[in-house]
Protein backbone atom coordinates (compact mmCIF):
# COMPACT_ATOMS: atom_id res chain seq x y z
CA UNK A 1 0.00 0.00 0.00
CA UNK A 2 2.91 2.07 0.89
CA UNK A 3 4.34 1.73 -2.59
CA UNK A 4 1.00 2.98 -4.74
CA UNK A 5 1.80 6.66 -3.74
CA UNK A 6 5.22 8.22 -5.84
CA UNK A 7 7.65 9.24 -4.18
CA UNK A 8 7.66 12.83 -5.60
CA UNK A 9 3.64 12.85 -4.51
CA UNK A 10 4.63 11.50 -0.91
CA UNK A 11 7.42 14.36 -0.87
CA UNK A 12 5.02 17.29 -2.50
CA UNK A 13 2.15 15.58 0.81
CA UNK A 14 4.74 15.88 3.35
CA UNK A 15 5.76 19.24 1.91
CA UNK A 16 2.38 20.73 1.69
CA UNK A 17 1.69 19.61 4.95
CA UNK A 18 4.57 22.11 6.63
CA UNK A 19 7.50 19.18 7.02
CA UNK A 20 11.13 20.76 7.92
CA UNK A 21 9.58 24.30 7.47
CA UNK A 22 9.82 26.92 9.79
CA UNK A 23 6.73 28.55 11.08
CA UNK A 24 5.00 31.42 9.22
CA UNK A 25 5.86 34.44 12.28
CA UNK A 26 9.90 33.76 12.11
CA UNK A 27 9.59 34.28 8.10
CA UNK A 28 8.39 38.15 8.30
CA UNK A 29 11.63 40.40 9.39
CA UNK A 30 11.12 43.49 11.88
CA UNK A 31 11.57 45.84 8.23
CA UNK A 32 8.94 43.41 6.46
CA UNK A 33 6.20 43.98 9.35
CA UNK A 34 7.16 48.08 9.43
CA UNK A 35 6.84 47.93 5.45
CA UNK A 36 3.67 46.40 5.66
CA UNK A 37 2.27 48.06 8.31
CA UNK A 38 3.00 51.57 6.74
CA UNK A 39 1.42 50.19 3.15
CA UNK A 40 -1.54 49.31 4.81
CA UNK A 41 -2.48 52.59 6.16
CA UNK A 42 -1.08 54.05 2.76
CA UNK A 43 -4.16 51.49 1.39
CA UNK A 44 -6.32 52.42 4.10
CA UNK A 45 -5.85 56.31 2.81
CA UNK A 46 -6.32 56.18 -0.23
CA UNK A 47 -9.87 55.22 0.00
CA UNK A 48 -11.03 58.00 1.23
CA UNK A 49 -8.87 60.13 -0.72
CA UNK A 50 -9.74 59.08 -3.49
CA UNK A 51 -13.33 58.76 -3.18
CA UNK A 52 -14.49 61.53 -1.43
CA UNK A 53 -15.33 63.35 -5.60
CA UNK A 54 -19.01 63.03 -5.12
CA UNK A 55 -18.74 65.56 -2.13
CA UNK A 56 -20.65 68.66 -3.41
CA UNK A 57 -20.33 71.59 -1.53
CA UNK A 58 -22.00 74.24 -3.45
CA UNK A 59 -26.19 74.58 -5.05
CA UNK A 60 -26.51 76.19 -8.37
CA UNK A 61 -30.20 77.47 -8.92
CA UNK A 62 -31.29 77.97 -12.45
CA UNK A 63 -34.28 79.64 -14.14
CA UNK A 64 -35.35 78.70 -18.02
CA UNK A 65 -31.45 77.57 -18.56
CA UNK A 66 -29.92 80.61 -17.10
CA UNK A 67 -27.99 80.24 -13.79
CA UNK A 68 -30.01 82.46 -11.08
CA UNK A 69 -27.86 82.19 -8.24
CA UNK A 70 -25.14 79.89 -6.57
CA UNK A 71 -25.12 78.86 -2.83
CA UNK A 72 -22.77 77.85 -1.04
CA UNK A 73 -23.48 74.49 1.27
CA UNK A 74 -21.61 75.56 4.40
CA UNK A 75 -24.68 77.41 5.98
CA UNK A 76 -28.10 76.54 6.40
CA UNK A 77 -30.33 79.45 4.68
CA UNK A 78 -33.58 79.51 2.26
CA UNK A 79 -33.51 80.91 -0.76
CA UNK A 80 -36.59 82.00 -3.08
CA UNK A 81 -37.05 81.80 -6.78
CA UNK A 82 -39.92 83.46 -9.11
CA UNK A 83 -40.39 80.85 -12.29
CA UNK A 84 -42.69 80.39 -14.66
CA UNK A 85 -46.09 79.50 -12.37
CA UNK A 86 -44.76 80.52 -9.18
CA UNK A 87 -42.43 80.32 -6.33
CA UNK A 88 -39.95 77.57 -6.10
CA UNK A 89 -38.45 77.32 -2.42
CA UNK A 90 -35.11 76.17 -2.09
CA UNK A 91 -33.85 74.97 1.40
CA UNK A 92 -29.71 75.08 2.17
CA UNK A 93 -28.31 72.77 5.17
CA UNK A 94 -24.76 72.81 5.64
CA UNK A 95 -23.74 69.50 2.95
CA UNK A 96 -27.40 69.35 1.26
CA UNK A 97 -30.12 71.23 -0.51
CA UNK A 98 -33.68 70.19 -1.73
CA UNK A 99 -36.75 72.14 -3.44
CA UNK A 100 -38.62 72.71 -0.42
CA UNK A 101 -42.11 73.61 -1.89
CA UNK A 102 -42.71 74.10 -5.48
CA UNK A 103 -46.15 75.53 -7.56
CA UNK A 104 -45.88 72.47 -9.79
CA UNK A 105 -48.74 69.98 -10.09
CA UNK A 106 -47.14 66.47 -8.96
CA UNK A 107 -44.23 68.23 -6.84
CA UNK A 108 -41.17 65.56 -8.60
CA UNK A 109 -38.67 67.31 -7.77
CA UNK A 110 -40.06 68.35 -4.10
CA UNK A 111 -40.25 64.59 -3.56
CA UNK A 112 -36.99 63.92 -4.13
CA UNK A 113 -36.00 64.97 -1.03
CA UNK A 114 -32.34 66.02 -0.03
CA UNK A 115 -29.20 66.15 -2.62
CA UNK A 116 -26.45 65.35 -1.39
CA UNK A 117 -23.74 64.16 -4.25
CA UNK A 118 -22.30 66.56 -6.42
CA UNK A 119 -23.80 66.76 -10.22
CA UNK A 120 -27.39 65.78 -7.98
CA UNK A 121 -30.25 67.53 -9.75
CA UNK A 122 -33.90 67.82 -8.55
CA UNK A 123 -35.59 69.66 -11.61
CA UNK A 124 -39.12 71.74 -11.16
CA UNK A 125 -39.81 71.17 -15.05
CA UNK A 126 -43.43 73.43 -14.59
CA UNK A 127 -41.76 76.13 -13.34
CA UNK A 128 -38.73 75.87 -15.59
CA UNK A 129 -36.58 75.92 -12.24
CA UNK A 130 -33.28 73.55 -11.20
CA UNK A 131 -31.68 72.49 -8.45
CA UNK A 132 -28.06 71.36 -8.96
CA UNK A 133 -25.49 70.51 -6.81
CA UNK A 134 -21.46 71.25 -7.65
CA UNK A 135 -18.52 69.34 -6.57
CA UNK A 136 -14.95 70.62 -5.97
CA UNK A 137 -13.92 69.41 -9.14
CA UNK A 138 -15.71 72.12 -11.37
CA UNK A 139 -18.87 71.88 -13.47
CA UNK A 140 -19.15 68.30 -14.48
CA UNK A 141 -16.62 66.41 -12.14
CA UNK A 142 -18.52 63.24 -11.24
CA UNK A 143 -19.66 62.43 -14.78
CA UNK A 144 -18.85 62.75 -18.38
CA UNK A 145 -21.83 64.34 -19.62
CA UNK A 146 -25.49 64.91 -18.51
CA UNK A 147 -29.06 64.94 -20.37
CA UNK A 148 -32.50 65.78 -19.54
CA UNK B 1 23.87 15.34 -57.25
CA UNK B 2 25.95 17.40 -54.71
CA UNK B 3 25.94 16.31 -51.05
CA UNK B 4 24.25 18.91 -48.74
CA UNK B 5 26.24 20.01 -45.95
CA UNK B 6 25.03 20.20 -42.47
CA UNK B 7 23.52 22.98 -41.48
CA UNK B 8 22.67 22.65 -37.92
CA UNK B 9 23.12 25.46 -35.83
CA UNK B 10 24.53 24.62 -32.54
CA UNK B 11 23.79 27.34 -29.63
CA UNK B 12 25.62 26.58 -26.74
CA UNK B 13 23.49 26.32 -23.60
CA UNK B 14 24.81 26.85 -20.29
CA UNK B 15 24.35 25.49 -17.00
CA UNK B 16 22.22 29.31 -16.41
CA UNK B 17 20.22 28.93 -19.73
CA UNK B 18 19.31 25.36 -18.42
CA UNK B 19 18.53 26.76 -14.51
CA UNK B 20 16.58 29.94 -16.04
CA UNK B 21 15.02 27.77 -18.44
CA UNK B 22 13.42 25.54 -15.48
CA UNK B 23 12.77 28.33 -13.28
CA UNK B 24 10.67 30.03 -15.82
CA UNK B 25 8.70 26.64 -17.11
CA UNK B 26 7.42 27.03 -13.19
CA UNK B 27 6.86 30.36 -13.45
CA UNK B 28 4.80 29.80 -16.41
CA UNK B 29 2.99 27.00 -15.33
CA UNK B 30 1.77 29.03 -12.65
CA UNK B 31 0.43 31.66 -15.35
CA UNK B 32 -1.38 29.08 -16.94
CA UNK B 33 -3.32 27.55 -13.83
CA UNK B 34 -3.96 31.12 -12.57
CA UNK B 35 -5.40 32.02 -15.95
CA UNK B 36 -8.11 29.48 -15.25
CA UNK B 37 -9.15 31.73 -11.86
CA UNK B 38 -12.36 34.11 -12.12
CA UNK B 39 -11.05 37.64 -11.25
CA UNK B 40 -13.31 40.39 -10.02
CA UNK B 41 -12.19 42.99 -11.72
CA UNK B 42 -9.63 42.66 -14.51
CA UNK B 43 -6.20 42.80 -13.59
CA UNK B 44 -6.58 41.80 -10.12
CA UNK B 45 -4.99 38.21 -9.93
CA UNK B 46 -2.96 36.84 -7.20
CA UNK B 47 0.40 37.16 -9.53
CA UNK B 48 1.73 33.25 -8.29
CA UNK B 49 4.30 32.91 -10.94
CA UNK B 50 5.89 36.02 -8.63
CA UNK B 51 6.91 33.51 -6.26
CA UNK B 52 8.97 31.84 -8.47
CA UNK B 53 10.65 35.30 -9.48
CA UNK B 54 11.29 36.30 -5.90
CA UNK B 55 12.82 32.90 -4.96
CA UNK B 56 15.23 33.06 -8.02
CA UNK B 57 15.94 36.87 -7.05
CA UNK B 58 17.52 35.43 -3.92
CA UNK B 59 19.24 32.81 -5.01
CA UNK B 60 20.80 33.93 -8.11
CA UNK B 61 20.14 37.33 -8.39
CA UNK B 62 19.20 40.33 -10.08
CA UNK B 63 19.66 39.50 -13.88
CA UNK B 64 18.26 35.83 -13.38
CA UNK B 65 14.86 37.33 -12.14
CA UNK B 66 14.71 39.17 -14.74
CA UNK B 67 15.00 36.71 -17.51
CA UNK B 68 12.71 34.15 -15.90
CA UNK B 69 10.24 37.22 -15.05
CA UNK B 70 10.24 38.20 -19.27
CA UNK B 71 10.06 34.89 -20.36
CA UNK B 72 7.24 34.29 -18.06
CA UNK B 73 5.50 37.35 -19.54
CA UNK B 74 6.04 36.65 -22.96
CA UNK B 75 6.14 32.84 -22.96
CA UNK B 76 3.16 32.66 -20.43
CA UNK B 77 0.82 35.08 -23.32
CA UNK B 78 1.47 32.88 -26.03
CA UNK B 79 0.41 29.58 -23.92
CA UNK B 80 -2.92 31.26 -23.01
CA UNK B 81 -3.59 33.04 -26.21
CA UNK B 82 -2.94 36.68 -25.20
CA UNK B 83 0.42 37.17 -26.75
CA UNK B 84 0.64 41.16 -27.89
CA UNK B 85 -3.15 41.70 -27.11
CA UNK B 86 -3.68 44.76 -24.59
CA UNK B 87 -3.31 42.11 -21.18
CA UNK B 88 0.33 41.21 -22.81
CA UNK B 89 1.54 44.59 -22.90
CA UNK B 90 -0.02 45.42 -19.24
CA UNK B 91 1.78 42.54 -17.68
CA UNK B 92 4.89 43.66 -19.69
CA UNK B 93 4.56 46.96 -17.96
CA UNK B 94 3.88 45.47 -14.62
CA UNK B 95 6.95 43.16 -14.86
CA UNK B 96 9.74 46.23 -16.03
CA UNK B 97 8.42 48.13 -13.12
CA UNK B 98 8.74 45.19 -10.54
CA UNK B 99 11.59 44.19 -11.83
CA UNK B 100 12.99 48.09 -11.58
CA UNK B 101 11.77 48.53 -7.94
CA UNK B 102 13.18 44.76 -7.42
CA UNK B 103 16.64 46.26 -8.52
CA UNK B 104 16.90 48.73 -5.90
CA UNK B 105 14.83 46.29 -3.16
CA UNK B 106 17.27 44.09 -2.82
CA UNK B 107 19.87 46.47 -1.22
CA UNK B 108 17.77 46.78 1.70
CA UNK B 109 19.43 45.51 4.79
CA UNK B 110 18.96 41.63 4.50
CA UNK B 111 18.76 41.74 8.46
CA UNK B 112 15.86 43.80 8.52
CA UNK B 113 14.59 43.01 5.12
CA UNK B 114 12.95 39.94 3.62
CA UNK B 115 11.37 38.78 0.67
CA UNK B 116 7.96 40.23 1.96
CA UNK B 117 9.23 43.55 1.62
CA UNK B 118 10.42 42.42 -1.93
CA UNK B 119 7.26 40.93 -2.93
CA UNK B 120 5.20 43.80 -1.62
CA UNK B 121 7.04 46.71 -3.14
CA UNK B 122 7.23 44.78 -6.35
CA UNK B 123 3.02 44.45 -6.37
CA UNK B 124 2.76 47.91 -6.33
CA UNK B 125 5.43 48.78 -8.49
CA UNK B 126 3.42 46.16 -11.06
CA UNK B 127 -0.29 47.75 -10.78
CA UNK B 128 1.38 51.07 -11.10
CA UNK B 129 3.31 50.35 -14.31
CA UNK B 130 0.30 48.78 -15.44
CA UNK B 131 -2.13 51.99 -14.13
CA UNK B 132 0.22 54.26 -16.06
CA UNK B 133 0.45 52.22 -19.40
CA UNK B 134 -3.70 51.88 -18.83
CA UNK B 135 -4.10 55.63 -18.11
CA UNK B 136 -1.73 56.84 -21.16
CA UNK B 137 -2.57 54.04 -23.96
CA UNK B 138 -6.25 52.26 -23.41
CA UNK B 139 -8.24 54.94 -20.96
CA UNK B 140 -7.39 57.88 -21.66
CA UNK B 141 -8.75 58.90 -18.92
CA UNK B 142 -8.11 60.03 -15.04
CA UNK B 143 -11.18 57.68 -14.27
CA UNK B 144 -8.59 54.59 -14.34
CA UNK B 145 -7.29 56.01 -10.56
CA UNK B 146 -10.33 55.60 -9.06
CA UNK B 147 -9.66 52.28 -9.03
CA UNK B 148 -6.24 52.86 -7.29
CA UNK B 149 -7.59 51.62 -3.55
CA UNK B 150 -8.73 48.16 -4.96
CA UNK B 151 -5.52 47.80 -7.07
CA UNK B 152 -3.51 48.96 -4.16
CA UNK B 153 -5.72 46.40 -1.27
CA UNK B 154 -4.81 43.62 -3.91
CA UNK B 155 -1.33 44.35 -4.36
CA UNK B 156 -0.46 44.73 -0.28
CA UNK B 157 -2.63 41.33 0.07
CA UNK B 158 -1.47 39.30 -2.79
CA UNK B 159 1.79 40.81 -2.37
CA UNK B 160 2.61 39.98 1.42
CA UNK B 161 1.03 36.20 0.25
CA UNK B 162 3.24 35.45 -2.25
CA UNK B 163 6.25 36.90 -0.30
CA UNK B 164 5.59 34.85 2.59
CA UNK B 165 4.87 31.82 0.13
CA UNK B 166 7.98 32.63 -1.27
CA UNK B 167 9.98 32.86 2.10
CA UNK B 168 8.83 29.58 3.39
CA UNK B 169 10.40 28.27 -0.14
CA UNK B 170 13.87 29.53 0.52
CA UNK B 171 13.80 29.01 3.97
CA UNK B 172 13.08 25.06 3.28
CA UNK B 173 16.39 22.72 2.66
CA UNK B 174 16.83 22.29 -0.50
CA UNK B 175 17.16 18.63 -0.37
CA UNK B 176 13.53 18.24 0.84
CA UNK B 177 12.98 21.03 -1.91
CA UNK B 178 13.19 18.83 -5.41
CA UNK B 179 11.32 21.25 -7.34
CA UNK B 180 13.15 24.11 -6.56
CA UNK B 181 16.38 22.87 -7.07
CA UNK B 182 17.15 23.90 -10.09
CA UNK B 183 20.51 23.30 -11.87
CA UNK B 184 22.14 21.97 -8.68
Amino acid sequence: MKHSVPDGLRDLLAQAAGVGHAPWRTLLKPGDWVLLLAAGVLVATSYPLLWRGGKADRAIVKRDGQVVTELALNVARRYEVTGAIGTTLIEIQPGRARVLSDPGPRQYCVQQGWLTRANAVAICAPNHVTLQLSGRSGQNGAYDTLNY
Amino acid sequence: MALMTRSTIELPVTVDDYRIARYAAAAIALTVAEAALPSPLPGIKPGLANIIVLVVLARYGWRDAAWVSLLRVVAGSLVIGQFLAPGFFLALAGALCSLAVLALAQHLPPRFFGPVSASVLAAFAHIGGQLLLARVWLVPHDGVFYLLPLFATAALVFGAINGLVAARLLAAPVAANPALKGAS
